[in-house]
């Protein structure tokens, strides 16, 4: 009987920094790499832009970073969660989408993703890099960029409302180190 | 389990699943174990509950009662751990099942065109006519999808 044997016994150990954190209860993590702030959303409430793409109900609004428009994904609309009071917006690297989340849970340290099971086989194939163990618990580790896809992103680049002068002085946010 | 040997004939595994009994090729079978704590998280894959945690593996729990029964367990005591195959890649999926196992040696005799794809064949074990399983089209799986919903690699690892 030939099952893939595990690749933490094929490989040195690596370990990677994930955050914890929190929407409707459920738990997941994300490397703290594509975090690149962490702000409360009070914080951001004078600098978000409301946007209305009707298909798109997990996209509700938009930050204006000079020429950069960063996307906020309700975490719980897009993972199908009961709807949830966000308190958190994770800026992530390298995409342009932010993440409302309800709360972070903890740093941890990762030192194995398991590749998500072949039987997982509809869209949570994008959502997720894989699943980690993490004291006797089960974590889905988000893909950062299985937020939206790239038709998802013109059709919202498509309904941006004109450019205004937010002027962002957000406070209470913390820049992660790259 | 329990094992009659009978020579010439194929080893197969007998499942309950309410008051109805399955056969799966022997071979497929990896273990039978007690109930352990499910994780579940969002997912769009129907018939999947979550994932269990078994020699440092995690494991997927494929509901396959619905699809045979009509109905879900109401009340289950193992989980049979069977390997599922994907293309080339075989990995593990559990099956929550009812009952205890047992191991049997039979003739099978094959499926025909009238039989549902999940149905490898057909044994006859003490009077009783028994669906053989073929978990790969009983189990959701990834060579179901389009290839462009397939990631290129599948299998990360921490190096």
């Amino acid at each position: 009987m030939h099952v893939a044997t595990p690749p933490a016994a094929l490989h040195a150990a690596r370990t990677e920094q994930i955050i914890l954190f929190r929407v409707s209860g459920q738990l997941f993590g994300v490397s703290s790499a594509s975090v690149q702030e962490v702000r409360s959303v009070d914080s951001l409430s004078g600098a978000a832009t409301e946007i209305n793409q009707p298909t798109l109900r997990k996209v509700r609004h938009v930050l204006r970073r000079g020429d950069k428009v960063l996307y906020v994904i309700n975490a719980a609309v897009h993972f199908g969660l009961p709807a949830s009071s966000a308190g958190l917006i994770f800026v992530l690297r390298k995409t342009r989408t932010a993440l409302l989340v309800d709360g972070m849970d903890k740093m941890a340290t990762m030192t194995r993703l398991q590749a998500l099971p072949l039987a997982y086989c509809h869209e949570e194939r994008k959502w997720y890099r894989g699943l980690t163990a993490l004291d006797q618990n089960v974590i889905p580790v988000v893909n950062p960029e299985g937020f939206l896809t790239a038709d998802e992103f013109a059709l919202l680049d498509a309904s941006l409302p004109p450019l205004e002068t937010t002027g962002e002085t957000a406070n209470g946010g913390t820049e992660l180190p790259q | 389990m329990t094992q009659s040997a009978e020579l010439g004939s194929q080893s197969f595994v007998l499942l309950r699943l309410g008051e109805r009994r399955f056969a799966v090729i022997a071979t497929q079978i990896s273990e039978l174990v007690a109930p352990s704590r499910i994780f579940r998280f969002p997912h769009r894959t129907p018939k999947l509950e979550g994932v269990i945690l078994r020699r440092g593996r995690i494991v997927p729990v494929c509901d396959v009662a619905e699809k045979l029964l009509g109905k879900g367990l109401t009340s289950r005591r193992f989980y049979l751990i069977a390997v599922r195959h994907y293309g080339e890649k075989s990995e593990w999926v559990a099956l929550p099942v009812t009952g205890d196992c047992e191991l049997i040696a039979a003739e099978m005799t094959g499926s025909g065109e009238a039989d549902a794809a999940h149905v490898a064949g057909w044994i006859s074990h003490n009077g009783e006519v028994i669906e053989v399983l073929n978990l790969d089209a009983l189990t959701p799986g990834a060579d179901a999808l389009p290839t462009s919903t397939i990631p290129a690699v599948v299998l990360e690892a921490l190096p």
